[in-house]
């Protein structure tokens, strides 16, 4: 074994969904413009806030239960090598494998052969953010390998060939005639006659997934949890599709963040009161797996575990930035916030969007490669009260905000201002009416750029005739 | 009781009339209102851009001009957030301790108007009276760093001649977000959109807030349309009276 010295690395470039093609502020303009998208984002937001507001209503000790979350990931972050040591030796003594991934190409190569060894050309996939992240699906694909999504709206992004939008809801963008033509495009033995009634989309989708599970031998997901005293993995999902995959295959390779583990068996009892009303709007979750090792004659009988750091070590390095690393992926930060609400998810360009998206892809990545993700907010600090384990979103995005390079033009006029502004006669002349009346023009439209794009669609009044220092002097 | 303002950079600058209106607003209720000429910005617009190095100066001034004042008031939820949650961070991150606890301290004694109002002087009928349609759009951060709650509210219900309106939707950002308008300023005219179409759905005269920038963002959006429904910060409201508006 070696010992690693240096700095943790950052997720790599050219692997995996952590990196947009365009600036957030260029994405978000096209996103804006489809109203398909607004009205889907602004109908199924609105929809969710509504239900889970409803149920946390119901719990007199949800502040308490969030407290308690976020305790038990701050210690699991203090914790975490000691942790991840002891889920190693707990999934190994029952019968699994476990294999450390440093990166996205690692953890792919790894899941890669494992599924080569097997022979098998086909694996059915749970829902799973973290091989989203590391693009396991096109590395399978170059492998000669066909993955096949079985979460619902998973499918319809994978059939599409399109990115999901949602941690949680990946098919957010799409409506149901938009789906109609996705499944018969894309979907083997579709009935031609299909409909755009819900209930025969999911019907045609149930009956290709269930010939697909029955004839699999590979499945493939992520972890919601993985517990350091037990050695077991938990999979959280409302379909039972999940379910079929961990439970059906002869082979089951899951995929965990590094940051998912939890001490103690006994702390579910938070996580899993605080993820199903914080994300779905509902009271339980409806399927909850839970594995340890393999067990002879019941399910899976080779299980591998793949620990992916991917940039999390570096995320952990960083004082105030780690309690992204926090997160339940629970999507509730997405649905309350009105940026996110408006551009939908895609306009983040990483499988991670919305206000945690923000704050975690730009950790991963390194800040320089994802500079305009922490402006992409108001600092509304709806998603910090909306958090069930009180990640400071808006702390973080202001932090990140200071690693960021800055525009030469937005630096010298931040440096003059803080000047004028350190310098009370120097600022009380800069003040005076006349010099920013030249200044801004007629309702504010001769200020120059960047600036402009204030008065593209909103008015600045007439600057007053006496500033409230000239006023306060001449009473 | 003598409360020092702190008039904050926007309101001295472009909005004096919410300022000049707190000056008027505490003097009536008896108070000496008293202005330290060394103030000039809290620094949230340096802290919240990524320049944090250049708001230390900013935070040491603010510190300096209002240490020795029993209270401090500022007509913006935004500035008293920014005071309170921000300066000792700033100070701390950049190695001064001691500024960073006499920052707490002097944050400890600025409010916001209707905290100051209804928390230290004790009063939410301040007889004021407003004829006017008017409806309330609680700011982000008055919202969810002050938790002000209902206090502005408290405050309007109590105006003479004022008819309350409900804005639906009324917890969601408005767009400003400072330079977020700026940088984002798409995501922010769509955010804008959503909110003068609640604002339209009163039938207010008036849309008030705690924070004259969010009322800049509003009330520009609302003019570009000429919608004809006007922007007033929450202390001309309370300022004015049977005689008149505030000067």
């Amino acid at each position: 074994m070696t010992t690693f010295l240096g700095m943790p690395a950052y997720a790599p470039r050219g692997v995996g969904q952590l990196r947009g093609d365009e600036p957030f502020p260029q994405a978000a303009r096209t996103a804006l413009a489809n109203p398909q998208l607004r009205r889907n984002l602004q109908h199924a937001t609105t929809t969710i806030r509504g239900k889970s507001g409803r149920v946390i209503a119901e719990l007199p000790d949800w502040e308490e239960l969030r407290s308690a979350g976020s305790a038990l990931k701050a210690y699991t972050m203090a914790n975490l090598p000691r942790l991840l040591e002891q889920l190693e030796e707990k999934v190994t003594a029952a019968g699994g494998v476990v294999h450390w991934a440093a990166d996205a190409d690692e953890a792919n190569r790894i899941v890669t052969d494992l599924v080569r060894a097997t022979g098998e050309k086909r694996v059915i996939k749970v829902k799973s953010m973290a091989t989203q992240e590391i693009g396991l699906n096109e590395a399978l694909e170059a492998a000669g390998i066909t993955p096949v999504e079985t979460d619902l709206a998973e499918l319809i992004v994978q059939l599409g060939n399109d990115k999901p939008s949602h941690i949680l809801v990946p098919a957010i963008h799409r409506n149901r005639s938009e789906i109609r033509e996705i499944f018969l495009e894309a979907m083997p033995g579709v009935d031609p006659e299909l409909t755009d009634e819900p209930t025969v989309l999911a019907g045609a989708a149930r009956r290709y997934l269930r010939e697909t599970f029955l004839n699999t031998s590979v499945a493939v997901s992520g972890a919601n949890f993985g517990i350091a005293e037990t050695g077991t993995l938990t999979v959280v999902e409302s379909e039972g599709n999940g379910r079929m995959c961990l439970t059906l295959p002869d082979t089951l390779i899951t995929v965990m963040g590094i940051e998912k583990v939890v001490p103690t068996w006994q702390d579910l009892e938070v996580f899993l009161q605080l993820l199903p009303r914080a994300s779905t709007g509902e009271r339980m979750n409806p399927y909850t797996s839970m594995w340890t090792g393999v067990t002879p004659g019941d399910g899976p009988q080779n299980f591998h575990l793949v620990l992916l750091d991917n940039g999390r070590t570096a995320v952990l390095s960083d004082e105030i930035g780690r309690q992204a690393l926090h997160c339940i992926r629970c999507s509730a930060c997405l649905n309350v916030c009105p940026v996110y609400e408006r551009t939908g998810g895609h306009a983040y360009g990483s499988v991670y969007p919305g206000p945690i998206g923000a704050v975690l892809s730009p950790q991963l990545t390194g800040v320089e490669d994802n500079a305009s993700l922490p402006y992409a907010s108001s600092l509304c600090g709806a998603c910090f009260d909306a958090c069930p384990v009180k990640i400071d979103i808006p702390a973080i995005l202001v932090h990140l905000r200071n690693q960021v390079s800055h525009p030469r033009a937005e630096r010298a006029a931040m440096a003059a201002a803080a000047y004028t502004m350190d310098r009370p006669k120097l600022y009380a002349r800069a003040q005076r009416a006349a010099k920013l009346s030249k200044l801004l023009g007629k309702r504010g439209r001769g200020l120059p750029p960047p600036l402009n794009a204030w008065s593209a669609s909103r008015d600045l009044p007439a600057p007053p005739e006496e500033t409230f220092r000239d006023w306060w002097r001449g009473r | 009781m003598r409360i020092a303002l702190f008039a904050t950079c926007l309101a001295d600058t472009m909005f004096p009339a919410a300022a000049k209106a707190t000056v008027q607003l505490l003097e009536r209720l008896g108070h000496e209102v008293v202005f330290p000429e060394a103030q000039t910005c809290c620094g949230q617009m340096h802290v919240n851009t990524g320049y944090q190095k250049e708001a230390l100066p900013l935070v040491r001034r603010y510190v300096r001009t209002f240490e020795s004042c029993d209270i401090v008031v500022a007509p913006s939820g935004s500035c008293v957030g920014s005071i309170r949650h921000q300066h000792a961070m700033v100070a701390r991150q950049a190695g001064a301790e001691g500024l960073a606890a006499r920052a707490e301290a002097v944050a400890g004694r600025t409010y916001e108007l209707s905290e100051l109002l209804i928390d230290v002087l004790k009063i939410e009928d301040v007889g004021a009276y407003y004829p006017h349609r008017v409806t309330y759009h609680p700011t982000c951060h008055s919202l969810r760093i002050l938790r002000v709650g209902d206090r502005p509210l408290r405050l309007l219900r109590q105006v003479r001649g004022l008819d309350l309106v409900e804005l639906s939707a009324a917890e969601q950002c408005c767009g400003f977000g400072g330079t977020f308008a700026v940088k984002n300023a798409d995501t922010s005219t769509a955010m804008l959109a959503d909110k003068m179409r609640h604002v339209l759905d009163t039938g207010a005269d008036v849309c008030t807030a705690g924070d004259v920038s969010c009322l800049m963002h509003i009330g520009g959006g609302l003019s570009r349309l000429r919608t004809g429904v006007r922007t007033v910060h929450l202390a001309e409201i309370l300022a004015s009276t049977e005689n008149g508006g505030p000067a």
